[in-house]
């Protein structure tokens, strides 16, 4: 080893407590990007391997009932590789022992060849078997929650009739990678199920022998798939078709792709805050380190080391400081990476995760990092290595200090002396102030990103379920009912008040843009399902047009006063144009929405309803919920307590996981700031506080002075870090927003103080360990060498 | 290892240097046309009061720094009109410094000091002979704080003869220590100078010091005065001040 690396070393040692900090840093930085795009990439390869191997169709479409000669003309459009003819209803299951109502979709399987597409994956038992036509699988997140096992009988009710129906298999689909029942907006494994059965048992169940009323097709590659949609539904209209639509409309492939766009937003922002942070640190201490090591660079000068090397013996330092952050970024980014991952994996029922860490992404990131590090110190090291050796080695003229503008304000004589030293100081070198103000400004910001979310979340319940879905129960029909049930409704014992509900499956088109989704009915001065504006103030409903939630109307690119065409998927299935109305604030799922009896008069259907909203004695919501269950045109009955808690609980288990993550990262990083700055302080000034503690100060004073300086630069960046924190919450909810839910930027007060609190224990902790150096200050060296 | 000298072989020639600062209102002229030649193998000691000039001289002739006119050529090599990497060149194969204030790497010991030099070198001696040479055999693995001032000083001297530089310049290398060190170091020059036969320029502003060397070269205020050879130089150990 070279006497120049082993000055390198020794000089590491001596920073070792700034380096680690430093490190810390940059592997907080590395290891959110490592984890994020290992989660990423894992789900990602493993939906797709999943896909590839299981057959995920590329064309859907339902429809009313067609003659399965249907379906080979289906086979006959050009592009077209298969075919899947299936039956599908909606069901309900009676589980022995569970009170709680259970919706399945129940969909047909071939059991005597494996289908074209959308095989089933089976975890557990077998597949449906040729001649048992009373066997069915489920899926596995059901079975899972209640312990169902192959062999053990389950009730399903299917066009007003039970049967009793033997599990042969646990299974999964692709088609059901995100599992939520018709209407709901997230997951509930335990109230909702898919069902596989043989196409002849539910075709029969049906009244749908030798017809089909759902299809999937399998594509051939460079096919036009918007060709073959048109032609799907030329195809299928005569048979009430519903609209064919691709990957990108169905719900599982859609709700798992925005899922992956979110945590790609993750894998990029956060490290690069991060990374920003770090870069600055580096920078900081390099330029200190070059500061303190003039001399030696002017000795390595004049022994004659070139620019090149001195520069590259620096660039060194902090690449060593930055290759450790990395490599231990690397290390635990992977194994949260897994977790994440396998996390993600409970929430959409992918059957196995493929860890996937990419070399070539490591490398980015780690490759990035360094980048970021070296352009960080670049100033420093170019200054170093081109410092004119005579230069160098010619003392430090006495810096020169003035009166501050406070003592120019005749504040002056408010100053202790050692308060003076403090202003002085500061004002001396506005840049390196202002710089280090901004470091622990960011560090506090990135902290409220992490704890947001509980304050934002309880903001969105707040909002959805006490201002907008005020209701304790929601009823949906089998079928659209007369205006009769409302007052059958309201004479149930308990019943406080009722509210018609009616929403139709629709897509909504604006040029080139369309999104399916449901048009919902609602009633002007509604008490229970309302609609709120941008200062969620109830809305009511205008009396013609359509109202959309601000985030469809982004995505479609309206405002109120353009039109949209609205196209009915069921019914008389027409297609009109209709204006916007106004836009609503929502910020769980995403509709359109129009007043109610405009909507029926829109329909043509009569005035009927496919549901209601009611508001129940609290005494009495058992009961009605019983008496509501047991009724045979009821298809779902949903608690609002149940589906606020499903909320909680679904959100719990995905960004706060990753909210904890940063909070840590972050804590770390205003640390490491802090102390940075502590430490180069105190380097920068020991020879100063030695010289005055030779003269008499005492260790409190010199404390005071240096931890003064501290102090103010604390307290003059917590402000701003609460502002910066404000403005980083904002941009990433932007970033985070989907159809599923859209999370308000709420950051209440003890946000503010968790950020202030860690900022300030940083800032203790890192006083403390400055004092303690502070006492080891070797006034005899100080006075040995040259000022 | 026997050395030929040539007395009469210049090592450095300087002609009309000046060196000029502009500090805003005022401008110092800190040399004002400096004439001289150094000749192979002789100790020239620049005596001289302080602020006179010597140490911008030094610099000029080490490549350390530019002048505002003037050349100096190392023997026929003009390197005033060098660049910055055929200076560090030079610096590298044929000058040797010391500074009055030592200037070792705090985080080296003093064999690694040394070593950092002679790793650079062309044909260095080994950094414990250099070591050897100015009375610190026994002190290899100590680092500069675990050292006195003189020990320091020669520890910085060994590092400056150990690539066996043709010239030796010594800024002040007595100036931070008291006599009886000084002697020691100063002894550890004038033995480096007899055994390599390293030319060497030595500044002070110690006139008692003038003794040892073959010419002195009497500055002030940036201009030379005299210049006076002596006709029996003292061996270091017999100078006091
Ligand atoms: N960087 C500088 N800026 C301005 N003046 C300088 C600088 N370096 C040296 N001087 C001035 O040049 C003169 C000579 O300095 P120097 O060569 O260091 O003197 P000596 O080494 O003889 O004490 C002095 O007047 C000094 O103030
Ligand atoms: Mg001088």
């Amino acid at each position: 080893m070279t006497a120049l690396d082993k000055k390198l070393l020794r000089d590491l040692w001596d920073i070792r407590s700034q380096a680690l900090a430093i490190a810390l840093v940059i592997a907080s930085g590395v290891a959110t990007s490592v984890m994020s795009l290992t989660a990423l990439d894992s789900l990602r390869v493993s939906r797709d391997t999943y896909y590839r191997e299981n057959r995920f169709p590329d064309v859907f479409a339902s429809l009313q009932r067609a003659p399965s000669s249907v379906a080979r003309r289906l086979a006959e459009i050009p592009g077209v590789d298969h075919v899947e003819a299936r039956v599908v209803s909606p069901a309900k299951i009676e589980l022995s022992g569970y009170e709680e109502p259970i919706i399945a979709a129940l969909v047909s399987v071939p059991v005597d060849r494996l289908p074209g597409v959308d095989r089933l994956f089976i975890r557990r038992g077998r597949p449906v078997d040729v001649g048992r036509l009373d066997q069915i699988v489920v899926s596995d997140a059901f079975a899972g929650i209640h312990g169902l096992s192959p062999g053990d009988r389950l009730g399903i009710i299917v066009n007003g009739r039970r049967r009793m129906l033997t599990i042969s298999g646990v299974g999964a689909s692709p088609e059901h990678i995100y599992q939520i029942a018709p209407g709901s907006v997230f997951p509930d494994f335990e109230a909702f199920a898919i069902v596989w059965m043989a196409r002849e048992t539910l075709a029969a169940a049906l009244d749908l022998e030798g017809s089909f009323n759902d299809v999937a097709l399998a594509v051939r590659p460079g096919a036009s798939v918007a060709e073959i949609l048109a032609q799907v539904d030329e195809i299928l209209a005569p048979y009430g078709g519903l609209g064919a639509y691709d990957r990108g409309n169905q719900l599982s492939h859609r709700y798992l792709s925005e899922e992956l766009r979110q945590l790609r937003q993750m894998a990029t922002m956060f490290p690069a805050i991060f990374l920003a942070v770090a870069t600055f640190l580096l920078n900081v201490v390099a330029n200190r380190l070059v500061g303190t090591q003039k001399e030696q660079i002017a000795v390595l000068k004049a022994f004659g080391y070139s620019t090149g090397a001195i520069g590259w013996h620096y660039l060194k330092i902090v690449l060593a400081i930055a290759v450790l952050g990395i490599l231990a970024g690397t290390a635990l980014g992977a194994q949260l990476g897994k977790e994440l991952g396998e996390l993600y994996m409970r929430f959409y029922k992918l059957p196995y995760l493929v860890l996937v860490i990419s070399g070539p992404m490591v490398l980015t990131a780690g490759g990035l990092s360094a980048l970021a590090v070296a352009l960080g110190t670049a100033m420093a090291v170019r200054r170093a290595a081109l410092m004119a050796p005579a230069e160098a080695m010619r003392p430090e003229p006495p810096a020169r200090y003035r009166t501050t503008v406070l003592e120019r304000l005749g504040f002056g004589a408010w100053l202790s002396p050692a308060s003076r030293m403090i202003a002085r100081d500061l004002e001396r070198r506005p840049a390196k102030t202002a710089l280090s103000i901004v470091g622990v400004a960011l560090a506090g910001g990135i902290l409220m990103m992490g704890t947001i979310f509980d304050d934002s979340f309880a903001a969105l319940v707040e909002i959805e379920f006490r201002l907008a879905q005020r209701d304790d129960i929601a009823v949906t029909f089998v079928e659209p009912r007369g205006i009769e049930v409302l007052s059958e409704l309201r004479h149930l014992p308990g019943v406080l008040r009722v509210e018609p509900l009616r929403a139709v499956p629709v897509r909504l088109r604006a040029g080139h843009r369309s999104y399916r989704t449901q048009l919902e009915g609602v009633n002007p001065a509604a008490e229970l399902r309302r609609l709120l504006d941008h200062r969620h103030r109830p809305l009511d409903p205008p009396a013609t047009g359509v109202m959309l939630d601000d985030f469809l109307g982004g995505y479609l690119g309206v405002r109120p006063g353009d039109t949209i065409t609205v196209e009915e998927l069921t019914g008389r299935r027409r297609t009109r144009t209709v204006a916007v109305a106004a836009l609503v604030r929502r910020y769980l799922g995403v509709g359109a929405y129009m007043e109610i009896s405009a909507l029926n008069r829109h329909l043509g259907e009569g005035i009927v309803f496919s549901g209601a909203a009611l508001a129940v004695d609290a005494r009495e919501k058992d009961a009605v919920y019983a008496a509501l269950r047991s009724r045979p045109g009821v298809a779902g009955v949903v608690v609002r307590d149940a589906a606020v808690a499903r909320v909680r609980e679904t959100m719990g288990n995905n960004m706060i996981v990753f909210a904890i993550f940063a909070s840590l990262f972050a804590a770390t990083i205003a640390f490491g700031v802090v102390y940075n700055y502590a430490r180069i302080s105190l380097a920068e000034r020991s020879r100063e506080l030695a010289s005055l503690r030779v003269l008499g100060f005492t260790r409190r004073e010199i404390s005071a002075i240096l931890l003064g300086e501290l102090g103010v630069v604390v307290l003059a960046a917590i402000p701003l870090a609460l502002v910066i924190g404000r403005a980083l919450c904002a941009v990433m909810m932007v970033g985070l927003q989907t159809d599923i839910v859209r999370i308000p930027v709420v950051v209440d007060r003890d946000s503010y103080a968790y950020a202030t609190a860690i900022i300030l224990a940083s800032t203790a902790l890192s006083a403390l360990v400055a004092r303690r150096r502070l006492h080891e200050l070797d006034l005899i060296g100080v006075l040995k060498t040259r000022e | 290892m026997p050395v030929t000298l040539h007395p009469s072989v210049a090592v450095f020639r300087i002609a009309g240097l000046t060196k000029r600062y502009d500090m805003g209102e005022v401008v110092v002229y800190a040399l004002r046309g400096i004439d001289l030649e150094v000749f192979e193998g002789e100790i020239v000691v620049l005596l001289g009061p302080s602020g006179s000039g010597k140490s911008t001289l030094l610099n000029i002739v080490g490549g350390l720094d530019t002048p505002t006119s003037g050349a100096v050529w190392y023997r026929d090599w003009e390197l005033t009109r060098a660049g910055d990497s055929e200076l560090t060149e030079y610096r590298r194969r044929h000058v040797g410094f010391v500074f009055q204030f030592y200037n070792l790497i705090p985080s080296l010991t003093a064999r690694e000091n040394v070593a950092i030099v002679t790793e650079i070198a062309d044909a260095p001696m080994a950094a414990e002979d250099a070591l050897e040479l100015v009375g610190l055999k026994d002190r290899l693995d100590h680092f500069p704080s675990q050292l006195s001032g003189g020990q320091q000083q020669r520890v910085a001297i060994a590092r400056a003869v150990a690539k066996r530089p043709a010239v030796l310049l010594c800024d002040e290398p007595t100036g931070a220590l008291d006599s009886a060190t000084g002697i020691v170091v100063l002894e550890a020059l004038a033995k480096v100078n007899r055994e390599l036969g390293t030319a060497t320029i030595i500044i002070t502003h110690n006139a008692d010091i003038a003794a040892m060397a073959d010419r002195v070269v009497l500055l002030s205020d940036g201009i030379i005065h005299e210049i006076r050879r002596n006709e029996t130089k003292k061996a270091a150990r017999d100078l006091h001040w």
